[in-house]
């Protein structure tokens, strides 16, 4: 039943993705600026500019262009890059890791501070700390990550510069890994200086990226442990003398916690999709400051494999939640 | 001695961020020998001579540290000898000839070699390989190789040939090296024979380059050379801020103006190559001669300098400026508004009965791009023009400009690193130049005779002439030539160069 279920979501997971493509592929010819007017020298004849554009084949029909593309992309050729002059595939299998670390590291920090403020505040309840932590939570979440990351910058990058503000890792280091997953592979190579100057190099974007997410979950998981916590299991479990806090983590947690990992998983798609600005501000080589650049340039192959990656992204991460939904709620596996 | 789970975690986490927050401080001035840049822009390719990244003015800095061009330029934007040593024609100009420099070698240890010159201009030359100056290399061929002595015909005379030489795609390429590896392996690894080798590169973050102990012109002032590719200028202030970058590049005046007094740091704004214009389609109201001078005459471009720039820019007249060969003094068109009012009245235009138009312009492309925009609207509006501003993306503005269909007037600026008229008013006023906007017969026929023209001191004046015509006329309105702001520790000596790339080799320990 749950083979099906998977089978059924990843023929949809398909038809998006098939979706999106022919979306991103018509906007792009639709919206202003033609990649080979930008490329145009100024002695150029019309000649020489006819044969650029077939260079990169986009002197055919849209359909044509469409369908070639399509079948190209079916046999796992994204296409050359007219800025980068790379493969696309290449060029994604080398970034995407960068913004995955930095994704999923903002992650964590949005569960494990979001989680301890929505305890607290849980814990706090009816108390005078109650309204302060409100209020602090409410800050945080009207404050966008890109601000939050310009903040940073002033804060922790020139008034007490303590983290670098800049790259993945310090250039004085050899960039000698064997896999794009920078902080992985140091860590599981021992190489620690390596690592902790790439967790260095992590932090403000990090915070920029975690801290709304973080406010999210907070206001959200209290609100749930709220409602759990005047449930008769929960008195049943007070009568017999179970503590506060044991009471929250134990009982009240785990029936709050579904309707906060669906919303995580739908936020942290947002999540991704500020990486765009936040990389550029702090120059971190992801996808998302690679998408800025291949706006700019028009690069048409570029920014197409960009936001295949990203739909296909966001379709992997809603298939995990709805799983990690249905093994948190029992009663959802046989409906 | 035992550990629990719990124990072991605690400590490798203890460990961790130990590493983070101690062992060296992260933020700490570059190490003595390193010089670090934090750049305004990113490198796309490495390949110098191919793609839209090898016509990007801002990269060549760059390029210029790992490859060497056929000719050099000094930061004057005056030619001097680079790989080739001396270079010219013949008396009729129908050959060409080059000495090429001995005692080179690549950065792979491998000789330097006129075949190389060759291979690289014959490939320049080549429309499949994508050189986006193919229009100019391949009007020379039939190259032929006498010791160091390279000679060759002129297909076509191109007074700029040599010029280009020093300018964009003018760079020698490793013929054996780049032959063996291949386009993608030159990305992967690319060699030049320039003052710096590539040492690491992490696209979208940095590049990192080492010494070229046998350079030519002796072993440049620092070990390492990195670039830091920071686009966004707040976070470039930050950089030199923090104490994480030695030297930045294009930032807002207001920033530069506030750090460049303060203790540590120093700065230098000096105009360079680039200059802000408007340009002039021959369509709508903008056909009657008296609209476009007043359009001129009512813009107070001193004021635009001194308000919206900080000081920082030069006004001018026409699309050369004072370091361009054909730059004329005496080609003035003054700010008038009496003028222009009289202008637009004999043309039945008033403030109450205005000239109506739409202007174009980027906004935040180059500094107060729209602002400016916005300051001219409003000097118009005072003789009796109502323009309209539209804001577009710098790529729309390409591919209206590619089809002839820009609005009356639009904002852009335009580099033009060798100085030579051609590739400033010759590209931007020649009618059937897909960069060209005013497109008229009288323009097109003074221009056409300057293309080939063989004697350099008629061209030059011939040039001026053009220059003096357009200004008669009113056919494009040039604003200021940009001054590019450079903030720097005050522990290093910068040169600035007029071209606006902010060579390494420019820069030395104080």
């Amino acid at each position: 039943m749950i083979a099906f279920s998977i089978l059924k979501r990843l023929a949809m997971a398909a038809i998006t993705l098939f979706g999106v493509a022919v979306i991103v592929f018509v906007l792009l010819r639709v919206v202003p600026g033609d990649p080979i007017a930008m490329m145009i020298s100024p002695g150029a004849s019309p000649e020489s500019i006819a044969a650029l554009r077939a260079q990169y084949g986009l002197d055919a029909s849209l359909p044509m262009q469409f369908l070639v593309w399509l079948k190209a992309v079916a046999t796992g050729d994204f296409g050359t890059s007219i800025s980068l002059r790379r493969d696309v595939l290449g060029l994604l299998a080398e970034r995407l890791p960068a913004t995955l670390e930095l994704a999923f590291a903002a992650l964590v920090l949005a569960i494990l501070l979001g989680g301890a403020v929505a305890v607290a505040g849980t814990l706090l309840r009816r108390t005078p700390g109650e309204p302060v932590l409100d209020t602090i939570n409410g800050l945080f979440l009207a404050v966008p990550d890109f601000v939050w990351a310009l903040a940073l910058v002033l804060l922790l990058g020139v008034a007490f510069p303590v983290f670098p503000l800049s790259g993945r890792i310090d250039p004085v280091h050899q960039v000698d890994f064997a896999t794009p997953f920078y902080l992985l592979e140091s860590l599981l190579r021992l190489r620690f200086s390596t690592a902790a100057d790439i967790a260095a190099h992590m932090v403000m974007p990090v915070l920029a990226l975690g801290l709304p997410l973080a406010a999210i979950i907070a206001r959200v998981l209290k609100g749930a442990l709220m409602e759990a916590m005047v449930q008769d299991y929960i008195l049943l479990a007070r009568l017999k003398g179970m503590s506060s806090l044991r009471l929250v983590l134990q009982e009240a947690l785990r029936n709050a916690i579904g309707p906060t990992i669906a919303l995580t998983g739908v936020q942290f798609t947002f999540l991704i999709g500020g990486t765009v600005i936040v990389e550029r501000i702090f120059a971190y080589p992801g996808i998302g400051n690679m998408a800025i650049d291949a706006v700019i340039n028009r690069d048409l192959p570029l920014i197409q494999g960009l936001v295949l990656a990203f739909g296909a992204l966001f379709i992997l991460i809603n298939l995990l939640v709805d799983m990690l939904v249905v093994a948190f709620n029992p009663r959802l596996r046989h409906g | 001695m035992m550990f629990s789970r719990r124990q072991a975690l605690g400590l490798g986490a203890a460990a961790f961020l130990t590493g983070v927050f101690s062992g060296r401080n992260l933020v700490s001035a570059a190490e003595a020998g390193t010089l670090t840049i934090a750049y305004n822009v990113n490198l796309p390719s490495f390949d110098p001579t191919v793609g839209p990244s090898a016509v990007n003015p801002t990269i060549q800095a760059i390029y210029r540290s790992i490859f060497d061009q056929y000719v050099g330029q000094g930061p004057d934007l005056s030619f001097q000898p680079g790989l080739l040593t001396d270079w010219g024609w013949n008396e009729d100009k129908t050959k060409l000839w080059m000495d090429v420099r001995e005692g080179v070698t690549w950065h792979d240890g491998s000789p330097f070699t006129p075949e190389d010159v060759v291979w690289s201009l014959t490939r320049a030359a080549d429309e499949k390989t994508g050189n986006p100056a193919q229009f100019v290399w391949s009007t020379a061929g039939n190259y032929k190789i006498d010791g160091k002595r390279i000679t060759g015909d002129v297909l076509r005379f191109e007074p700029t040939f040599f010029k280009w030489a020093a300018f964009l795609t003018g760079y020698v390429m490793p013929k054996a090296y780049y032959e063996k590896v291949g386009a993608e392996g030159f990305e992967k690894k690319p060699i030049g024979t320039g003052p710096y080798m590539v040492d690491a590169y992490e696209g979208n973050a940095f590049l990192r380059l080492k010494a070229n102990p046998n350079y030519y012109g002796g072993k440049p002032a620092f070990d390492t050379v990195v670039f830091k590719f920071v686009p966004d200028g707040t976070s470039r202030v930050a950089e030199l801020e923090s104490g994480s970058s030695d030297i930045t590049l294009e930032i807002p005046y207001d920033e530069f103006d506030r750090l460049k007094g303060t203790a540590g740091f120093a700065g230098v704004a000096t105009p360079i190559s680039d200059i802000g214009m408007l340009f002039i389609n021959n369509i709508e109201v903008m056909l009657d001669k008296n609209v476009r001078l007043a359009a001129h005459h009512a813009i107070d471009k001193d004021a635009i300098v001194k308000r919206l720039l900080r000081g920082y820019g030069v006004p001018i007249d026409t699309l050369e400026t004072p370091e361009y060969l054909a730059y004329d003094p005496s080609i003035k068109v003054g700010y008038d508004p009496e003028k222009a009012k009289s202008l637009l009245a004999a043309s039945g235009y008033s403030p109450d009965k205005p000239a109506k138009f739409k202007i174009q312009t980027t906004r935040g492309l180059k500094p107060k791009d729209y602002e400016m925009v916005q300051a001219i609207v409003g000097m118009w509006r005072k003789v009796g023009i109502e323009a309209e501003i539209e804001v577009y993306e710098i790529a729309k503005h390409y591919e209206l400009r590619a089809a002839d269909q820009l609005a009356p007037a639009a904002f852009y600026n335009w580099g033009n690193a060798i100085g030579d008229p051609t590739t400033s008013t010759g590209f931007a006023m020649f009618g059937p130049s897909p960069h060209s906007v005013w497109n008229t017969d009288d323009l097109d026929n003074m221009i056409i005779p300057l293309w080939g023209e063989k004697d350099e001191d008629k061209r030059i004046a011939g040039w001026k002439a053009v220059s003096k015509y357009i200004a008669e006329q009113g056919y494009v309105i040039p604003l200021l030539q940009y001054a590019q702001p450079i903030l720097y520790k005050s522990t290093l000596k910068v040169t600035p160069n007029v071209s606006g790339a902010l060579q390494p080799t420019l820069v030395s320990p104080g």
